[in-house]
């Protein structure tokens, strides 16, 4: 007799934890009862997220850089899992390969884009760049599991915590990276994923006064009322572009220039 | 110097008169008299300084070789230190600020500026190795009165040495040292059509972000127009960057050198009649100095000189406008009407123009509106704190993230201190100092992009397979 599998319930995942919608609501998608966030949701990611941010933007760089390593790791052991709920393997190792590429820069961020600055007077004066804070993040429909990784590592790797709207049509493979990212010492609520309908979880975003900076490259369609939204707290946007880059890593940087006398 | 009676628009390397018809007066604040007339350019006049920008931008402008265009820059900075008298003189004319700053800091700053950009017009590949910066094209650039001359040259000498072509848009009410750059690149020989100049009020602004030629927008002004600015180009390819309104912390502690703190106190407010968006009008000092730092401030500030902007030994000029008069009295009353103490020294203010005595508020709540709102005037808010991390939350507890000062003679502490505000600038023991190779700009609703430096260079350019954003 063939044993009858066991399935798993596809829930969000917010502030290191794995809960329901707080709605109660869910939707059919990829054979699963996906949890359908609502705008409750996105104001307790954003919460998690902002309360998380300390920790992570304070870490040291190598120390970050060590975690988004982990991730990777802890990927490379669920390849199976991951090809099934995405492109397939080829994706996964371009995801795989994505954090540990952006592993190694969490500590050389600073000195591509930081610099120290002649000045005209007798004054060290140097300038680095620091998180933005907490980023909203709307994914990619596709690829599934690549496309968010893209979006999502160069804005943890310079410190930030992020809010993902998941792929709304390929949700599973964002909700079992979150699984990954709850055992790689990713510290709870660096990172909340939340699945459900972009159309009613991105404006809730965009227009939060708590998010600093929002990605719509996952946006379809016209993201003109996205971005009128994000300007009520003067959000950085990131409006599309490729992933691969250390400036998108610096799309969630503040530059900081500090000033001192040289004298005795 | 002298004046024109009447100034059109500069278009396409010409004088022109504007289609709108509109001219209106520019005043000096400092005696409320007319100076010249001033043209008021419309949608019109928009559109033909933006296609004017548009056919130098694609003939021959963006493909020229850098080193030539770094040459015109060059040349641009000469000319403006060789009439730097002028220059000063007609900016504190036009817009009060005391001579000395006009001539000690304004203009000697705004020439500094082209001559550093004019330098990286032929280096771009080695500020971004890898990324073939290319320019972007018709850049969109507004101004504010509070350094008319300086903040031209901080948007318009980084867009000239990355390629672009520039329309812009001086203040309403300080158009004239704009007016007077025209005759600067003429006498560069810049050719026509790669500067512009609309003068003009928020109407003319407006016309110029929404105008579908442009490709990036550059704004220095309050965080309301900001805001608006942003929604005007949502949903559009443009590029963007905002330098907002600010409301800095000035942070001392018990162990500074308090002479030279109440030094940093006083430029730091009353520099410029505290127009300055990164002034530092929050004055946070620890709980054991509060008596002797607000005594030796109140000292000092009765040595400080209220007057003519034109005679070189005034500190506090006129303030800028009728407008920003007002809204400084209105928000001086309400610190007053919500309980706070407020001093001013004794001093005679000029009969005639707009001058408001420099102005410090004590027992103050950080939730009274002249501890939130920026003032934009000699106006100073005195908090007081026990630790260092008390001293970091109430910094930080505004919208706003342009600047921050720190007064400690223990170096770790200004590091801890330095890392933890949430600012664009930082000033360690010293405040308001400004240079072409510093970047400067906000965190937070302060805006987003950097102007000065290697980093100033990134918003007036495009690269391959960078994502694009509004903040970089």
């Amino acid at each position: 007799m063939s044993r009858l599998d066991v399935r798993k319930t596809y829930k969000l995942y917010i502030g290191g934890a794995f809960p329901r919608s707080e709605s109660g609501r869910t939707y059919e998608i990829e054979d699963a009862n996906v949890a359908r966030a609502s705008r409750k949701d996105v104001r307790d990611a954003v919460r998690a997220a902002r309360a998380a941010l300390p920790e992570w933007a304070g870490m040291t760089a190598y120390n970050r850089g060590q975690v988004l390593y982990r991730i990777a790791e802890m990927m490379e052991g669920r390849r199976a899992e991951f090809a099934e709920l995405s492109g397939g393997e080829a994706e996964v190792d371009e995801a795989v390969d994505t954090w540990i590429w952006y592993a190694g820069w969490a500590d050389k961020l600073a000195q591509v884009i930081g610099s120290s600055n002649p000045v005209a007077g007798p004054y060290f004066n140097f300038t680095i760049p620091e998180p933005t804070g907490v980023v909203g993040i709307v994914a990619p429909e596709a690829p599934p599991l690549h496309g968010l990784v893209s979006r999502v590592a160069p804005a943890l790797v310079g410190g930030n915590a992020v809010v993902v709207c998941a792929s709304e049509r390929h949700p599973l493979a964002a909700i079992t990276l979150a699984e990954v990212l709850a055992t790689s010492d990713v510290p709870g609520g660096v990172v909340n994923v939340l699945t459900g309908r972009k159309g009613e979880l991105a404006p809730v975003l965009a227009s939060h006064m708590d998010v600093n900076a929002i990605d719509l490259a996952g946006v379809e369609g016209d993201r003109a009322e996205l971005e009128e939204l994000a300007a009520e707290n003067v959000k950085r946007v990131v409006r599309n572009g490729d992933g691969h880059s250390p400036w998108h890593a610096a799309a969630y940087l503040e530059l900081k220039t500090v000033w001192h006398p040289i004298g005795v | 110097m002298q004046l024109e009676e009447r100034y059109g628009l500069f278009i396409g390397g010409e004088w022109v008169e504007p289609r709108s018809g509109e001219y209106q007066p520019t005043v000096s604040p400092a005696t409320e008299e007319p100076l010249a007339e001033v043209a008021y350019g419309g949608a019109e006049d928009v559109d033909f300084a933006v296609g004017a920008a548009r056919e130098a931008f694609s003939n021959g402008w963006s493909s020229l070789p850098g080193s030539e265009r770094a040459k015109y820059i060059f040349r641009i900075a000469r000319v403006l230190q060789e009439r730097s008298r002028e220059f000063a003189v007609l900016e504190s004319l036009d817009g009060g600020k005391p001579i000395r700053e006009s001539r000690d800091v304004d203009v000697p700053l705004a020439a500094a500026h082209f001559f550093y950009y004019a330098g990286w017009a032929d280096k771009l590949e080695y500020a971004f190795p890898n990324r073939r910066p290319q320019p972007v094209g018709v850049a969109a650039q507004i101004i504010p009165w509070n350094f008319p001359l300086l903040m031209l040259a901080w948007k318009v000498a980084p867009a000239l040495a990355t390629g672009n072509t520039v329309v812009l848009k001086p203040a309403e009410t300080t158009p004239l040292t704009a007016l007077l750059f025209c005759d600067v690149l003429r006498q560069a020989g810049l050719p026509p059509g790669v500067v512009n100049i609309v003068t003009g009020d928020g109407r003319a602004g407006a016309e110029l972000v929404k105008h579908p030629d442009v490709d990036k927008v550059a704004f220095t002004g309050s965080t309301e127009v900001g805001k608006a600015i942003q929604r005007a180009i949502a949903g559009t390819n443009k590029k963007l960057t905002l330098e907002l309104g600010g409301k800095a912390a000035n942070v001392i502690f018990d162990d500074a050198a308090l002479d030279q703190a109440v030094e940093g106190i006083v430029n730091g407010i009353y520099f410029n009649q505290g127009h300055v968006c990164c002034a530092g009008s929050r004055l946070l000092v620890q709980e054991s100095i509060y008596e002797p730092v607000i005594a030796k401030l109140k000292r000092r500030m009765g040595t400080l000189r209220v007057g003519d902007p034109l005679d070189k030994n005034t500190d506090v000029g006129a303030i800028n406008s009728k407008e920003q008069l007002d809204r400084i009295q209105e928000l001086v009353a309400a610190g007053e009407a919500e309980g706070a103490e407020i001093y001013q020294p004794p001093c005679r203010l000029p009969e005639k123009g707009w001058f408001f005595a420099p102005t410090v508020f004590t027992n103050v709540a950080q939730s009274y509106r002249i501890a939130q709102e920026e003032i934009f005037g000699p106006v100073l808010s005195v908090l007081t704190f026990r630790t260092p991390e008390e001293a970091v939350e109430k910094a930080n507890n505004t919208a706003y993230g342009l600047s921050a000062g720190i007064w400690t003679e223990k170096g770790s502490r200004i590091l801890y201190m330095a890392s933890r505000l949430r600012a664009g600038v930082v000033w360690g023991n010293t405040f308001n100092r400004f240079d072409p190779a510093s970047p400067f700009g906000g965190f937070k609703e302060s805006g987003f992009g950097r102007e000065g430096g290697l980093q100033g260079l990134e918003p007036y350019l495009d690269f391959e397979g960078k994502p694009e954003s509004f903040g970089g």
